[in-house]
């Protein structure tokens, strides 16, 4: 990533008081761009573009930094092969929300923050030469909650993986339903999951990964639906937040409690990866799935074609 | 009768003092037969106020009412509606949740249905025996089992949804109580059978939704149903659990709201001062409201049926495209 010298001298200060201040803060989203990094867990100074080039997984101690949804498709699709749909969807702000400040407003802020124009990236692509449909979610933008544009979204974009007979893969990052667009952010869970049903029947593969976080609505919707369900190393994932159950519950609640190895201590996913496994892992589970002969009994075989898997292009 | 009589809510306190003073003079009638004048003029005093005070709810008294400690629960609705109605237990798997209650049930020689519904108990014992209406996956699980019985033999399905939510807790996270919410949105699409859900008290969100996906939604008057309790959104966006209020007219919570946003397809109209002020004429406004919807919708074919719900879901939310 280009940068001026400029910039990163005025980086580096802002990085240097940042840590005299406050050793322990994580970095900013702007500090991503600066030209080394240290690490949270092992406090190892690191060099930006060695980091890239780890998938932004520390080399020393296997910590996995946070990454936006860009970068994860970067991370998943083949080059150049990620198709974007429905790029420019804004929430309508049906209520009229305020808070403290106004959501029409906190919206383009965060737009203006973040990048994006929402909390979900959609559209398809090719892994390892497989089609999908890919859909991944951004924390940085209105901590990837789901309101009408992402439930809009990725209910297009498992139409169009039913659309096109093509495996849909979805990468979730959220911290919930979004609170400002009340009952109709609900009514998402209900509306993407129902389109799931659609994708089920119609004998496709459906992979879930969860990232870091992933919680509330979204846990309770598509992210655990997948026939296939991928916790990524790090993420922690459930349904409550911790805070919310120690207060109800007036205990303290184990160190590993919604961690990825703890899902799958309690049976609630397939596997955890690390960040560097998973594009081989979809492209072999893709692979996988598709049928060794064509058989005219199943549900997805339509016009004498099964193609459940994907098309493979060299 | 004593017992039943309703318990006066913050607001209805006004209200609760015009009562007292009629109390009183009566009491004093037999010697003063000359009061007789002024306890009418108290009387008609006191069903204007009554009126005035049922007519201009803020979304917060809703809230109040939708949680009333005698609100009629699922089980006060069973009762009603069949006294031999047949009550079936369990997820088969090790568990059968007492904030989730199923049974089967007849309105009448034509019409039959499956109803599931979760139960807030009523005294301290029954309150913890249904953790407070907070059902845990095996609840869900329950209900999931039954939605595929109705399922199998064409009966239709009737959701009665009065819960504070899933419950938030350890073991509820170790057996997954995420996946068992988006189980039952995704098999509930699925039926071809007719589904209507009433929310009768409180709709608290991905937890009500998990019996929720259904072909009509209907509303008690005075029932709410959110994203998030207004308590939990007055902490997380104004960062104070005292903006209760504004949260709750925010959020858009109350069943003419929703309505208005066109999720829900009807509101059920309550006896003056809620539900609990006469649950024999709720159980009877809820079945009259039921009876007309399933009867409508018994004359789709099974795949119309299904498409109807989907299509449902598919319509809500708000947003614009630019190019
Ligand atoms: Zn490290």
């Amino acid at each position: 990533m280009a940068m001026d010298l400029k910039d990163w001298f005025s980086n580096r200060r802002k990085r240097r008081e940042r840590e005299n201040l406050v050793p322990k803060q994580p970095l900013s989203n702007e500090e991503y761009c600066a030209l080394w990094k240290q690490c949270f867990q092992c406090r190892e100074m690191l060099y930006a573009r060695d980091l890239r080039h780890n998938l932004h997984v520390c080399p020393k101690c296997q910590y996995h930094f946070r990454i936006g949804a860009e970068e994860r498709i970067e991370q998943i699709a083949d080059p150049d092969s990620f198709v974007e749909i429905d790029q420019k969807m804004d929430s309508a702000d049906p209520l009229e929300f305020v808070d403290t400040d106004a959501y029409s407003k906190r919206q383009k802020q965060a737009q203006k923050k973040s990048g994006l124009y929402e909390a979900v990236l959609t559209g398809t692509c090719r892994i390892n030469g497989h089609d999908a449909a890919l859909g991944v979610m951004d924390f940085a933008f209105f901590g990837g909650s789901m309101g009408s544009v992402v439930g809009e979204k990725v209910t297009r974009l498992i139409e169009k993986a039913i659309e096109e007979h093509i495996p849909l893969i979805i990468v979730s990052s959220s911290g919930g339903a979004r609170m400002q667009e009340g009952i109709l952010s609900l009514m998402q869970l209900a509306k993407t999951s129902s389109a799931l049903k659609d994708l089920s029947d119609a004998g496709l593969l459906y992979i879930s990964i969860l990232s870091e976080p992933t919680f509330g609505g979204v846990t309770a919707s598509f992210a655990m639906l997948g026939d296939i369900i991928i916790a990524e190393r790090g993420a922690r994932v459930g349904f409550a937040g911790r805070r919310v159950i120690e207060q109800t519950i007036r205990q303290k609640l184990p160190a590993d409690f919604q961690t990825a190895e703890y899902l799958l201590k309690h049976g609630q996913v397939d596997m955890v990866l690390d960040r560097l496994q998973i594009k081989e892992t979809l492209a072999n589970m893709i692979q996988f799935h598709q049928p060794l002969v064509e058989d005219p009994n199943r549900a997805f075989s339509k016009n004498g074609r099964s193609k459940v898997g994907s098309r493979t292009k060299k | 009768m004593a017992e039943n009589k309703p318990i006066p809510l913050e607001f209805e306190k006004p209200l609760e003092v015009l009562s007292e003073q009629i109390t009183r003079l009566e009491q004093q009638l037999v010697s003063h037969p000359e009061l007789e004048a002024d306890i009418e003029k108290l009387q008609e005093q006191y069903s204007k106020l009554k009126k005035s005070l049922y007519s201009n709810l803020k979304s917060i008294d809703h809230l109040a009412i939708a949680r009333h400690p005698q609100r009629p629960y699922t089980r006060d609705y069973l009762e009603r509606w069949d006294p031999n109605w047949l009550e079936l237990h369990g997820d088969r798997k090790g568990s059968d949740d007492q904030a989730m209650v199923c049974g089967l049930v007849r309105f009448d020689d034509e019409l039959r249905c499956l109803v599931v519904g979760t139960q807030k108990g009523r005294d301290l014992r029954a309150k913890q025996r249904c953790n407070f209406g907070m059902p845990q996956p095996e609840g869900y699980r329950k209900a999931l089992r039954l939605f595929h019985h109705a399922e199998k033999f064409g009966i239709p399905i009737v959701t009665l949804i009065d819960t504070p939510g899933a419950y938030p807790g350890l073991e509820a996270e170790e057996h997954n109580q995420a996946q068992a919410i988006a189980v039952n949105l995704l098999e509930l699409s699925g039926l071809t059978v007719p589904v209507i859900s009433v929310v009768t008290g409180e709709g608290g969100s991905g937890g009500a939704l998990a019996i929720g996906v259904t072909n009509r939604i209907l509303m008690l008057e005075h029932s709410v149903y959110s994203v998030i309790s207004p308590e939990g959104c007055a902490s997380i966006l104004w960062r104070s659990s005292e903006k209760v209020l504004e949260a709750a007219e925010a959020m858009r919570i109350t069943a003419r709201e929703i309505l208005a946003l066109g999720v829900i397809d009807g509101v059920i109209e309550e006896p003056l001062g809620g539900a609990h002020h006469d649950m024999d004429m709720a159980a009877a406004n809820v079945k009259a409201a039921l009876t007309r919807e399933l009867k409508s919708l018994l004359a789709l074919s099974p795949a119309e049926i299904r498409k109807d719900r989907q299509n449902k879901y598919r319509k809500i939310g708000a947003f614009v495209e630019a190019n």
